[in-house]
């Protein structure tokens, strides 16, 4: 641990502060592990390898279990991700209304696969089971927004609204 | 008593001095473009210098027709306007705000007046409650979503809201809170529909340092989403619930499990939990009863077997959500190994009702072994979508028909899929069988958390059980096998026959793993798990019969199985799947029947959804 601990000093573009500080507010409360993957997930974007074993050192937790929950959760990745998150929902409502043809034009549109992110880090593609605006469906979630009542002619604009 | 003078001080006016514009801002309404409408009225208010109070709601229920504006002036009733865009909203300024005059294009309803409000109706609008899709609705629950500003606790309040709260912890003891909620018959909304009564009652007999009360908020189901409405709508109900729940097991702290993917939601029980601590509702020494508790908000990290007790116990320890043998119940041994009463949103947001109201007419309402009213997420085929509330025992066709309003684009009804993954899909001969928790295991469905699919004649009932089978088996969590493996081969077989690789030995073989995957798996969603499939071939076995013999999918959805081609007597030349085709693969004009060219169609299916006359098959 120490010496993975001693490589993240000498590596300039990573900066612990922030995991550090997210730490500091947790440490102390029970079964925080959740929580302080989620916040240092927000800060970073993911969860990267060196944050885990600093985590696991702090909260006296071992990497095994660390990893264990943050693959149990579909809410954890240990990849870089896109700038903007979308979610494509193929939730029942949404799958009866043509969700396949959604996620099929954003895959064609980005040029990425589900669960990949563009060449340019601008957007990572996923499916979520249900996000809930069933009465809108089919819907994609784009960071914490919802596009509704889409087709596979309106969901292009949504995108290329986000990128100007 | 502290609690006496805050709320008498702050009650708020329902009806308001001012001009009042409601704006619908659930995740429905701002899905729908609420934010552009309300930025317009924001700007329109500015340059035309009118003075008005804006006020976000939450979900009315009515989301085919969002986005829902309301406008009460002083002296006359609230007026609903629907699908709201930002170019009508100097027109509702021009000719409402400032004449009085209705926007007729535009309007949905009107509220009836407020007992003794003695509010001026508008003539020729219809009124909210006599609307067809509120005419069988029972809105005991969702009385105040919509109506109220869910971020002020002073409108809760002012609508009745903490009374209850406050008849418990003055003049009710614990073990008369618990006998009053059994005597109700309040039991589950999250899907096993045990009673509430008892759940506390037992939980209430253990002593120990510490005891948990939990609200199960991590609405996982496919196609629900009550729970996140009522948390958007009405959050301080669900909390009132949860204080009167603490106190009757003498609950030392509680948590929230909500998904992370209900972002709104979580910022509003955040900023409801600030409020009721604020005004004395929560924290130490509540209203001065000496009772002290504590709730928490912990966020669900997308795992839908979360929705399990043990398993959302675990995760809100920080562990990988995986479901445990029972026994120990939760209610002997659950959080921490303590106590732990968990509920779901809605029973919560049940018991400030029974409590103000009493049990014994709580249990006038619903049927006899199920009390109460249920609120459905109405999706789908279905002409108006929306968050419905009845009484337990309605007809599935009072739902669909009534409420619904039917299938749209003159389809049929074909059936409706209940209770989720773990939930069946009922056939049109089942239209008339009442909704209650026994009628629904009868018929091999189950309540679920209470969301409510309807499809139409041009949906695949095998390519339905496959969609929920993926489901299972993406989130099954992997601890025992009969779920694991018996999903994922269960779904092997169904994808095989949606490819038109089908056996003729498939079907005795998937009868047979459901019984298994039933009977071995560890907790209530392995055991559930082959609902859809079992369903399915209780009630459409032909069409599983036709994709395996004739290699045919009677509704064209499994696009292996398509061979697209016009029918030219029912081709009324309307040139829909011209327009819509991707790849340019049909030919056809206003005076020529449309013809496919089968070595350019991509089978995309979309020409067949967009037919409004079903003349491709």
């Amino acid at each position: 641990m120490g010496e993975i601990n001693t490589n993240v000093a000498e590596d300039e573009t990573f900066d612990l502060s922030k995991a550090e500080s997210i730490l500091e507010k947790y440490k102390h409360i029970r079964g925080s592990l959740i929580p302080v993957l989620q916040a240092i997930q927000f800060e970073y974007g993911y969860l990267p390898e060196k944050v885990i074993d600093f985590v696991s050192g702090e909260l006296n937790i071992s990497v095994n279990e660390i990893i264990g929950v943050a693959t149990f959760y579909a809410q954890f990745h240990l990849q870089q991700r896109g700038k903007h998150i979308i979610k494509a929902c193929s939730g029942t409502a949404c799958h009866v209304k043509g969700a396949k043809q959604i996620v099929e034009k954003l895959s064609e549109k980005l040029e990425v696969h589900v669960g990949d992110t563009t060449k340019d880090k601008l957007f990572t593609l996923e499916e979520v089971a249900c996000l809930g605006a069933c009465s809108l469906a089919p819907v994609i979630m784009v960071d914490e927004d919802v596009y509704g009542q889409l087709s596979h002619n309106t969901v292009g604009n949504v995108i290329d609204g986000i990128k100007s | 008593m502290i609690l006496d003078e805050r709320s008498e001080g702050s009650k708020v006016n329902v009806t308001p001095p001012t001009t009042r514009i409601m704006v619908g801002m659930g995740t429905c309404g701002i899905g729908a473009g609420a934010r552009g409408v309300l930025k317009s009225i924001e700007s329109e208010l500015a340059r035309q210098q009118i003075q008005a109070e804006i006020v976000h709601t939450g979900c009315i229920g009515l989301c085919s027709y969002e986005v829902l504006v309301d406008i009460i002036i002083p002296g006359r009733t609230r007026v609903t306007y629907k699908n709201v865009k930002p170019q009508i909203v100097p027109l509702l300024f021009e000719d409402h705000i400032k004449k009085g005059e209705i926007v007729k294009n535009h309007v949905l309803s009107q509220m009836a007046a407020e007992e003794g409000g003695g509010e001026e109706p508008y003539p020729s609008v219809p009124f909210f409650d006599e609307l067809n899709i509120n005419k069988s609705q029972h809105k005991q629950i969702l009385r105040n979503c919509g109506h109220i500003d869910p971020d002020s606790i002073d409108e809760y309040i002012a609508r009745g809201g903490y009374e209850a709260l406050k008849k418990v912890l003055k003049t009710m003891s614990p073990e008369q809170v618990i006998s009053e909620i059994s005597k109700s018959g309040l039991r589950g909304r999250g899907g096993g529909g045990f009673s509430t009564g008892d759940k506390w009652a037992s939980c209430a007999k253990y002593s120990a340092d510490e005891k948990f009360v939990i609200c199960n908020a991590d609405e996982g189901d496919p196609g629900a989403f009550m729970d996140r409405s009522l948390m958007e709508g009405d959050p301080h109900a669900v909390l009132e619930g949860m204080i009167i729940c603490g106190y009757a097991i003498r609950a030392t702290s509680g948590y929230i499990y909500i998904r992370a993917e209900y972002p709104l939601a979580v910022k509003r029980i955040k900023h409801t939990i600030e409020q009721a601590k604020k005004y004395g509702f929560l924290g130490e020494n509540i209203l001065g009863s000496g009772y002290k508790l504590d709730i928490y908000i912990k966020e669900g990290a997308g795992a839908f077997v979360c929705g399990e007790s043990t398993a959302l116990q675990y995760s809100i320890e920080g562990k990988r959500g995986m479901p445990r043998t029972r026994p120990p119940q939760s209610v002997e041994a659950g959080l921490w190994d303590k106590p732990t009463v968990l509920n779901n949103v809605e029973t919560f947001a049940n018991v400030p009702p029974i409590i103000n109201k009493g049990a014994g007419w709580y249990s006038q309402i619903g049927t006899d072994k199920s009390k109460g009213t249920k609120i459905f997420s109405l999706t789908g085929k279905i002409k108006h979508p929306g968050l419905v509330e009845v009484p337990m025992g309605t007809t599935i066709r009072q739902i669909v028909f009534d409420i619904g309003g039917g299938i749209p684009r003159k389809r049929r009804f074909k059936a409706v899929q209940i209770g989720g993954p773990s939930g069946g899909c009922l056939p049109e001969s089942l239209l008339d069988s009442p909704i209650d928790y026994e009628s629904l295991l009868g018929v091999g469905a189950m309540m679920g958390s209470g969301s409510f699919v309807v499809v139409d004649d041009g949906t695949c009932m095998v390519e339905l059980a496959r969609f929920f089978m993926d489901f299972c088996a993406r989130e099954s969590c992997g601890k025992c096998p009969p779920c694991r493996i018996g999903t994922t081969l269960m779904l092997d077989i169904l994808t095989r026959i949606t490819q038109g690789k089908g056996e003729e030995s498939d079907i005795a073989m998937l009868e047979e793993m459901c019984g298994e995957v039933k009977t071995m798996s560890l907790c209530g969603l392995g055991q559930s798990a082959p609902n859809p499939i079992k369903s399915t071939l209780r009630y459409f076995k032909d069409e599983y019969v036709t994709h395996i013999r004739d290699k045919i999918c009677p509704t064209a959805t499994c696009v292996a199985l398509h061979r697209y081609e016009v029918i030219p007597d029912k081709c009324t030349k309307c040139q829909a799947c011209i327009r819509n085709c991707p790849v340019k693969a049909i030919s056809g004009s206003r005076t020529e029947v449309a013809f496919i060219d089968k070595a350019k169609c991509v089978k995309c299916n979309l020409c067949y959804e967009k037919c409004n006359f079903m003349a491709i098959k």
